[in-house]
């Protein structure tokens, strides 16, 4: 018997343990250094050295334009993600042809195999002098900018992360029980009060989901501002890249990767809190 | 609607049919379509560096891939036996693994592996014998371990999920029949959670195979393909990146679509 509970064990610990390992060496140890770091100084030559100081945070305003561009257009893309999406994934889940379905599925989905830098860059080419303003240029719209304008930053976010929104939007109207939308009607519902009363509200879980997604996705990123912002709209992620690869000035990077990643965390806990009050609020609704 | 989705997918597609498009132009400059060519398609693989960040890559995803996947099941197989505290834990540490920013990921593990390779190496040197000893250094391994602790924690999600809607009637049939728990593993669990695993795989090596900011952190002097990508945008676009962009975007829908059929031929058996 308690050979067995050894045992037991054993492969439980087993089973663990290059995972904890993993995680370990390569999560906690390095969040634990970028924490030591962020309250540390800039060494002379860059790197770091060590001290106990909140200056690093206390120069976090310096970096204040990254952060208002990135709390801007984070949201803003993941919204403007989130109005194509939905009516994509509406009609995928409600409209189309049963046969057509899955083609238009794998469709959405095709693009997210294909990477993100040569899906971005392929913008620059649409978006570039000789792309789309040398056609408005055709019909007398002259000196049109298009690129390394917020806008394009806009465009791109909205572009990569666009399947990644329409799949729980879908997953969440696939399954939404299609009587409640006839019995709304029965009751004399107008197609748009039940659009309102019943599908976007059964919906907004789905929705929850793929709007903290893209938005969480887009607190980090660097290449489309890099590639189509053109170092006029830069990120939080830019700030990063320039204070570790060429200011050198790590003790400061590290004080605005824990800022992002407070950042993310609260943004998570809230849309989970949306979530669940949305859930709950409609748990009882069907009772 | 329909004509509003009809303009999402168009959106979605024309960037990627301008570049395989471009992929076969034949003149050298990326806006203007002066005739049909594959020529660059033969510069792109007579290129060494590219066909090097190629392969780099290739190395890369299908290892970080591999050891995420057994890693991955493992842990979901563990946290299936464990209480609801330690669960809770792990749940927690995998989680912030997937949500904390890429970028973020890279620096840290870069601050940190600079760290304790200060720390070591001298260690080592001074331990070894003669005077070439050997010295941890950013490349493939912190690539690899970097990508791996993202798709790991996918890999432990997607086949724990699986895991908890697993049949617990089969399983006690299968002991009160008498197999062994290596027996039931095999012939029960494992068929089951397959697909997950399958899919966590190739998840994990799309990944991978298409990140950019964590392998530009921790990659030391290597390079990968989307490294060297970045760097030709940077210094002046150029056709081979089309036609690679093609050629990378022409074997990753093969690779899924034989995925899929892969899997739906399997299904009946079962």
């Amino acid at each position: 018997m308690r050979s067995n509970v050894l045992r037991h064990n054993l492969l439980t610990a087993l089973l663990l343990g290059p995972a904890t390992a993993w995680l370990l060496v390569f999560l906690v140890l390095p969040f634990v250094a970028i924490a030591v770091f962020s309250v540390g100084e800039r060494a002379p030559e860059g790197g770091y050295q060590a001290a106990f100081t909140l200056a690093q945070y206390a120069n976090l305003p310096a970096r204040a334009t990254a952060f208002w561009n990135t709390m801007v257009l984070a949201p803003a893309g993941a919204l403007a993600c989130l109005l194509v999406a939905y009516p994509v994934a509406y009609y995928l889940a409600l409209r189309a042809p049963e046969r057509w379905r899955l083609i238009l599925l794998a469709l959405v989905v095709i693009p997210f195999w294909t990477s993100l830098l040569m899906r971005t860059y392929a913008w620059m080419y649409v978006l570039g002098g000789r792309g789309v303003p040398a056609l408005l240029a055709y019909v007398g719209m002259e000196d049109v900018r298009l690129i390394n304008t917020p806008g394009a930053v806009l465009l791109g976010t909205v572009y990569g992360y666009l399947p990644l929104m329409i799949l729980p939007v879908y997953v969440s109207l696939e399954r939404l029980d299609r009587r409640l939308l006839e019995a709304s009607a029965d009751l004399g519902a107008t197609p748009i009060s039940t659009f309102l009363g019943v599908t976007l509200r059964l919906s907004l879980p789905g929705v929850m989901t793929g709007f903290s997604l893209v938005m969480i996705l887009l607190l980090g990123e660097y290449l489309i501002p890099t590639l189509l912002g053109g170092g006029k709209v830069f990120f939080i992620g830019n700030a990063l890249v320039d204070l570790f690869l060429q200011s050198r000035n790590w003790p400061f990077g590290s004080a605005i990767a824990i800022t992002l990643v407070a950042v993310s965390v609260v943004v998570l806990l809230a849309a989970n809190r949306i979530s669940t009050r949305l859930s709950g609020a409609r748990r009882v609704d069907l009772i | 609607m329909r004509a509003f989705v009809v303009a999402v997918f168009a959106f979605l597609y024309l960037p990627i049919a301008l570049v395989v498009l471009f992929s076969f132009n034949a003149g050298h400059h990326a806006s203007e379509f002066t005739g049909f060519s594959v020529q660059w398609y033969g510069k792109a693989l007579a290129n060494p560096f590219l066909v090097e960040a190629l392969k780099n890559s290739l190395l890369i995803a299908t290892t970080s891939a591999l050891l995420a996947a057994l890693c991955g099941t493992a842990a979901a197989l563990g946290l299936a036996r464990v209480g609801a505290r330690t669960r809770a834990v792990f749940d927690a540490l995998l989680g912030a693994a997937i949500v904390v920013p890429g970028v973020v990921i890279g620096i840290s593990t870069l601050v940190a592996l600079v760290q304790l390779f200060g720390v070591v190496n001298p260690f080592v040197a001074s331990l070894w014998p003669n005077d070439q000893p050997p010295r941890l250094a950013l490349g493939y391994g912190s690539i690899i371990a970097a990508h791996g602790l993202f798709s790991m924690a996918l890999v432990a999600m997607i086949v724990g999920t699986r895991l908890g809607s697993l049949d617990r009637n089969l399983v006690e049939a299968s002991s009160d029949l008498y197999a062994t728990p290596l027996t039931t593993f095999r012939s029960i669990v494992l068929p089951q959670i397959m697909p997950a695993v399958v899919a966590g795989f190739l998840l994990a090596f799309t990944f991978s195979f298409d990140d950019f900011i964590v392998a530009f952190f921790v990659a030391g002097a290597q390079t990968t393909l989307p490294i060297y990508v970045f760097a030709s945008i940077r210094r002046g676009v150029t056709p081979e990146i089309n036609a690679i962009a093609t050629i990378v975007l022409v074997a990753s829908v093969l690779l899924v679509v034989l995925a899929q059929w892969q899997l739906r031929q399997r299904k009946p058996s079962h």
